[in-house]
């Protein structure tokens, strides 16, 4: 059947040769899911041929908390807003944007432009504390854990914000469908512009640090390609689909809130270090995002317009039976959601098409031919978070 | 597009396969298309260059009540200013949707969603399994008239 | 420093018990096993970090559970995971604590009507030591969870065998 190492005589002298009279298999590992570098709490069963990955079969499903079963009992449209808040749970204020402007969508109702701005502020502030999330724990991920402890410590100035104005740190409650629960503090622009001015310069130590760091750039350049035409066919977002090089942002492609009256750039991968659409082109996406966050923060809080935040909350929610579908722009990517009324005060069905689902699936195409460690790497540039896979 | 041109088109193309829609006097028009044949209807709706429908959106499955359960795909397409939404209705009895995993990859998983929470088969799905609720789960949690069992595998479900 | 300094001025013999050696040597260095499910893991993951930090608890986390003394059970735990939790609280070497940290594996938390995929609280499956209520607890409840449990252990005595 197979040669052995013990049929002597025979034995090929060369390398190659003896390569080929060995007999080999490939190996299951499951890189199950309690792994520190998951992310959460997702199982990977790897197919490998010795070093190298043949493919990556992710299995999900162990956070499934039944969200759209929830929304479907809910009393009141209101009550879905803080189980929106648990799905994606390091950016919680985004998941609560993109409902309430569904649901208002539903209600043909429009909240004073004060609401808007807040929400847009808000919005930035949680992308800029999804992405130190996902840079501070991609760098532990690849093996360095000092850039982890300063984007947490950044990450506390924005939190000590929300506290101040929500009374929350990570899970807010805090728009609601026709406007917002507080209003914010007196001194909330000058706190918020005291952060940007603290906060740009921390960027730059970041890049010094981590972004052009020789080992970090060996680990994740060329590492994980994603092509763009099969990212589009993949429907992957957010910075994903941005570092291979689409330049595709729903804040400027299919606006919604106050950015048609903001002015910032949609960062996109261009390959500097490696090839487009590698792990290294979707981590600086990430950076440049933070940058621009910051410029837009700066300038809403310059045009916020005085207001009553709770004018057009209404008293009754009982939208007409009819169907929507919303889509913003979170961290992660296009978060939609698609709500389906039938006149009574709960909805009938909420479907949520949640980004880190979809480019989670595109996993598989991405690392086919990598190496074990390799692994690590794309699945943490994806930046996934298993709530809102699994909702 | 419009809806109205994308409808014309789809009759036009393919006859009975489109079976009605709403497409004024809504936010979000629709096209209810026969579920077997949206493989080829879903074809042309990507590779026609005027509608160029490049990216599946959403996928969700539906269940109206009374033993009606659904599809509704949301498209859309990044070069042309444009979307659309498709619907496919089916009944419990018999569940079955054409699969369009051959034309959008992205709906392998989201098929795979329909199928473990509303029981829609979709034919042609290279791995039709369940993917959030675990394997030897019993039902199909999303439908109107399902009743959370006792006791899974030793431990007790409900509070 | 609280138990050690002024304690030794010209004397450098220490008598106790053997129970309060052991306990105190243990309450001080309880290694975690990093295993965040949820939201509550990124609260987990602020109290480890600089702000809040566990380190001076002697706290760190683990990779595996064979190498820690505590499990934080952070986040919802749902059917589909219990099985994998069971096998990890078994893999853990005695004497091993169990802090249950938030609503959801307390007792099933907000999800506890309508889930019918969430066990309604961790201690179905492993017995809990110490429950942290909050929905995600703040990092000070959380590192008062973890000093109740070095509360628990200071008055325990591995001398007597410790009921399973």
């Amino acid at each position: 059947m197979e040669e052995t190492m013990t049929q002597s005589p025979a034995a090929p002298a060369t390398v190659a040769g003896f390569a080929r009279a060995l007999k080999t298999e490939e190996m299951v590992i499951s890189m199950g899911p309690q792994h520190p570098s998951t992310h959460g709490v997702l199982r990977l069963e790897l197919v490998v041929d010795g070093e190298v990955v043949v493919d990556v079969i992710p299995h999900i499903g162990y956070l499934h908390r039944c969200f759209e079963k929830h929304c479907e009992h809910m009393t009141n449209y209101q009550q879905v807003i803080p189980y929106a808040d648990r799905m994606d749970y390091v950016a919680a204020m985004s998941n609560e944007f993109g409902f309430v402007v569904a649901a208002e969508k539903l209600l043909k109702i429009t909240v004073p432009e004060r609401v808007e701005y807040i929400r847009v502020i808000m919005a930035e502030f949680s992308r800029i504390v999804s992405h130190l999330i996902a840079i501070g724990t991609y760098g532990m991920d690849i093996g360095a854990f000092t850039p982890f402890l300063y984007c947490m410590r950044d990450r506390e100035r924005v939190l000590d914000i929300f506290e101040e104005t929500c009374g929350a740190r990570l899970l807010y409650n805090y728009m609601w469908v026709g406007g917002l629960s507080h209003d914010v503090r007196p001194n909330f622009a000058e706190k918020v512009k005291d952060f940007c001015r603290y906060f740009r310069p921390k960027i730059k130590e970041l890049n010094d640090l981590l972004s052009y760091n020789k080992i970090f750039i060996k680990r994740t350049a060329n590492v994980g390609v994603l092509p763009a035409a099969v990212a589009l066919n993949y429907a992957v977002s957010g910075p994903v689909l941005r570092g291979s090089g689409v330049q595709w942002d729903l804040r400027k492609n299919d606006p919604y809130s106050v950015y048609p009256k903001l002015d910032f750039e949609i960062p996109v991968g261009k390959g500097l270090k490696g090839t487009v659409g590698d792990c290294w082109d979707r981590y600086m996406v990430r950076v440049h995002e933070m940058e621009q966050s910051v410029n837009i923060i700066e300038q809403a809080v310059d045009k916020l317009p005085s207001g009553d935040i709770a004018a057009a909350i209404p008293k009754r929610i009982r939208p007409d039976a009819g169907d929507i579908y919303v889509r913003t722009e979170t961290p992660k990517g296009e978060l939609g959601y698609y709500i389906v009324a039938d006149g009574t005060a709960s909805p009938f069905r909420v479907k949520v098409k949640s980004p880190c689902f979809v480019n989670l699936s595109a996993l598989p195409a991405m690392s086919r031919g990598a190496m074990i460690a390799d692994i690590v790497a794309i699945l943490g540039s994806i930046d996934i978070v298993l709530g809102e896979v699994d909702r | 597009m419009t809806a109205q041109n994308i409808s014309d088109m789809l009759r036009a193309r393919f006859g009975d396969a489109v079976t009605g829609g709403k497409l004024e006097g809504v936010p979000d028009p629709w096209i209810t298309v026969a579920p077997l044949r949206l493989r080829e209807v879903c074809t042309l709706l990507r590779d026609d260059p005027a509608a160029a429908f490049d990216v599946l959106m959403c996928l969700s499955g539906m269940d109206y009540g009374g033993g009606k359960l659904g599809v509704v795909y949301h498209i859309d397409s990044t070069t042309q200013r444009h979307k659309i939404v498709l619907k496919a209705d089916v009944t419990a009895a018999d569940p079955r949707v054409a699969s369009v995993e051959s034309v959008w990859k992205t709906a392998n998983w989201h098929e795979r969603e329909a199928f473990d929470l509303f029981g829609i088969v979709f034919e042609g799905h290279p791995d039709l399994r369940r993917i959030l609720m675990p394997d030897d789960w019993e039902g199909f949690p999303l439908r109107k008239d399902y009743r959370v069992p006792e006791f899974y595998n030793g431990m007790k479900v409900p509070y | 420093m609280g138990l050690l300094d002024q304690k030794f001025d010209n004397a450098n013999i220490v008598v106790t018990s053997m129970d309060n050696l052991l306990n105190w040597a243990r309450l001080s260095s309880l290694w975690g096993m990093q295993f965040g499910l949820a939201c509550c893991a990124i609260e987990m993951m602020a109290t480890g970090a600089s702000h809040y930090d566990l380190d001076r608890f002697g706290t760190f986390f683990r990779g595996t559970p064979r190498q820690s003394d505590v499990m934080i059970v952070a986040g919802t735990v749902t059917l589909k995971m219990a099985s994998r939790i069971k096998v990890l609280y078994d893999q853990m070497s005695e004497p091993r604590y169990v802090i249950s940290m938030g609503s959801c594996s307390n007792c099933g938390g907000p999800y506890w009507e309508h889930g019918y995929h969430v066990l309604k609280g961790v201690d179905r499956i492993i017995p809990v030591d110490v429950y942290v209520p909050g929905c995600p607890p703040r990092p000070e409840a959380l590192m008062e969870g973890l000093l109740k449990l070095q509360e628990k252990i200071r008055s325990e005595s591995l001398a007597r065998k410790k009921s399973a």
